[in-house]
């Protein structure tokens, strides 16, 4: 069985965001850059489906300019066995992603496609059920297990009421939550293996793929900063304060 | 003018309360509201969206197969319905509307706005990035739809005492199987539900064990505040995951939130900035969570807690 999974290349997740004073977006220069944490997830459980005989070939794919390579070479890395690259160097927002990867997941003819739940710069959460929809396949998201057999996928998932348990038919798409692995430090040996590996490099063209017309941004802006309160010494003495303010 | 299409997402005969807030952002697009109950039977769901204020009219739409909610399921009825001349659908941005509107969107070929949290217009909103340390201004494209879900904790719920008629109303889609419910295990809980919940005591890292985590509601209880918790205390196992406030877990806004042995990482930060009053009790005064919180006191929670249990 034929995994394919899509990796994003993202402003690390300690950076502290600055936004620009222009009000044009966040500053993105000298900022250190890694793979979408919940995407590492996906890629985590692709190569354990993989180690546990139930995966055959593990397939990267990225959208994103020269230096998404950085990101698919971390998930040959993990595990992919080759990675196909769409080389955009533009803003792609998530339905053309969809389309491009959706493309990508027919070409390849894979059966279970694992994404991150959203990526952690537009918390968007959008790209792996538009996937689905452009396909007609089940999704699966938000998952903290996945049991996978020939021809289905049992998915538990993580939802404001609790644990939802699908079965869906494959193929599919799920996309993972935090809970669903801790992905594993990477070896020097893997990683230097992983610079052999092949990627494979096509446009949103090739792919037959034309973005629709998107969201404009116009202006980004810093939240209201919270002000920072007073400090008490004791029980009574929050008490006396909250009780003040008629919160208690 | 607008015409607004809202899911009206329910469970066991019950609308979501972050339908009310949906309503909200609606009547700030302004134009006609329309909510669409998917359900088995929707009757009672659909009688209580009729009287939320602001609302035209009701859809109920009854079909077996509606019956768990199933975004694969329900995607397809709405592009439907949403086809018949809607400017705008709406969907609560929480667990449902999340994994749904994406699949809407996509079908009418819609970019989707994510986690609206402030309307400026018909088609400009704004929204969180970067975990709510940016909020950019969108203009959507208004074809073929505007389709948005809302960021809930920043928008009040309307009133109920309005009187919308509610239509029986069927929707020609073919429906896939390939998508099956086979269970959901929730918390059952007298507790305040956390996302509407006034006041909210979550507790961290620092709690150590589930059973410690008994401090906690025991405070809870006696304040009549729902329970929630860090990403760290759920990953260690101490409570279960719909109990998560932050980035990826609840987004919340009480009028008081006692954040308890936790840090304040900016994931969690990201699911409490809109509470009116943060209160911090955390043994390290150099945790980042006193730098938001209108009242700190440094002590150990296993002390201060049951003081406070005791004193109130």
């Amino acid at each position: 069985m034929k995994a394919l999974v899509s990796v994003k290349r993202v402003v690390d997740y300690n950076v502290r965001i600055q936004v620009k004073p222009d009000g044009s977006g966040v500053v993105t220069d000298g900022v250190k850059f890694s793979v979408n944490p919940f995407d590492e997830i996906a890629m985590e459980e692709a190569v354990r489906l993989k180690e546990k005989g139930k995966v055959t070939e593990i397939v990267a794919v990225t959208i994103g300019g020269a230096k998404s390579e950085e990101t698919l070479r971390t998930a040959l890395a993990f595990g992919a066995d080759r990675a196909v690259h769409v080389k955009e160097e533009g803003e792609v927002q998530p339905l053309t992603a969809a389309q491009a990867l959706a493309a990508v997941f027919k070409k390849e003819g894979a059966s279970l496609f694992l994404l991150g739940k959203q990526a952690i710069d537009d918390d968007a959460n959008q790209t792996g059920q538009m996937v689905a929809a452009l396909l007609d396949l089940p999704q699966a998201t938000f998952a903290s297990k996945i049991e996978l057999e020939a021809a289905k996928a049992t998915v538990t998932r993580e939802v404001d009421a609790g644990l939802e348990t699908l079965e869906v038919d494959l193929p599919a798409v799920v996309t993972t939550d935090l809970r669903l692995n801790e992905p594993r430090y990477l070896k020097l040996p893997d990683i230097m293996k992983a610079k052999k590996k092949p990627i494979e490099a096509v446009t949103l063209g090739d792919l037959g793929v034309t973005a629709a017309a998107g969201l404009k941004a116009s202006k980004t802006v810093a939240p209201p900063k919270r002000s920072k309160g007073v400090v008490v010494k004791t029980t009574d003495e929050l008490i006396a304060a909250l009780k003040g303010k008629g919160l208690l | 003018m607008s015409k607004i299409l809202i899911i009206g997402q329910q469970a066991d005969g019950k609308l979501n309360a972050g339908i009310a807030k949906v309503v909200a952002a609606a009547k700030a697009i302004g134009g006609e509201i329309d909510v669409a109950i998917f359900a088995k039977d929707g009757a009672s769901a659909a009688a209580e969206a009729a009287k939320l204020d602001g609302v035209t009219k009701v859809l109920q739409i009854d079909r077996a197969e509606n019956d768990h909610a199933l975004s694969a399921i329900i995607a397809p009825q709405v592009v439907e319905l949403a086809k018949k001349g809607y400017s705008h659908v709406l969907a609560p941005g929480n667990t449902f509307g999340k994994d749904l509107l994406p699949r809407v969107a996509a079908k009418l070929g819609a970019q989707q706005v994510s986690d609206v949290m402030a309307v400026h217009g018909p088609t400009s909103f704004d929204r969180p990035i970067y975990a709510g340390n940016a909020i950019v201004t969108v203009e959507a494209p208004a074809a073929p739809a505007v389709v948005a879900t809302i960021r809930l904790a920043s928008f009040t719920a309307v009133g109920s005492s309005g009187s919308a008629a509610v239509e029986k109303a069927t929707v020609e889609a073919a429906l896939p199987t390939h998508t099956r419910f086979v269970k959901l295990e929730a918390q059952k809980s007298e507790r305040p539900d956390l996302q509407s919940a006034a006041k909210v005591v979550s507790g961290g890292r620092a709690l150590g064990s589930s059973e410690n985590f008994k401090v906690i509601y025991d405070f809870a209880d006696k304040i009549g505040a729902g329970v929630g918790a860090s990403r760290a205390a759920v990953d260690s196992g101490y409570v279960p995951n719909d109990m998560q406030v932050g980035q990826t877990g609840k987004i919340i806004a009480p009028e008081l939130y006692f954040a308890i042995g936790i840090s304040g990482a900016i994931q969690h930060l990201a699911g409490i900035k809109d509470a009116r009053t943060i209160v911090a009790i955390n043994k390290d005064a150099e945790a980042p969570i006193f730098e938001v919180a209108d009242f700190g006191l440094v002590a150990d929670l296993f002390q201060a807690v049951p003081e406070l249990t005791s004193k109130l």
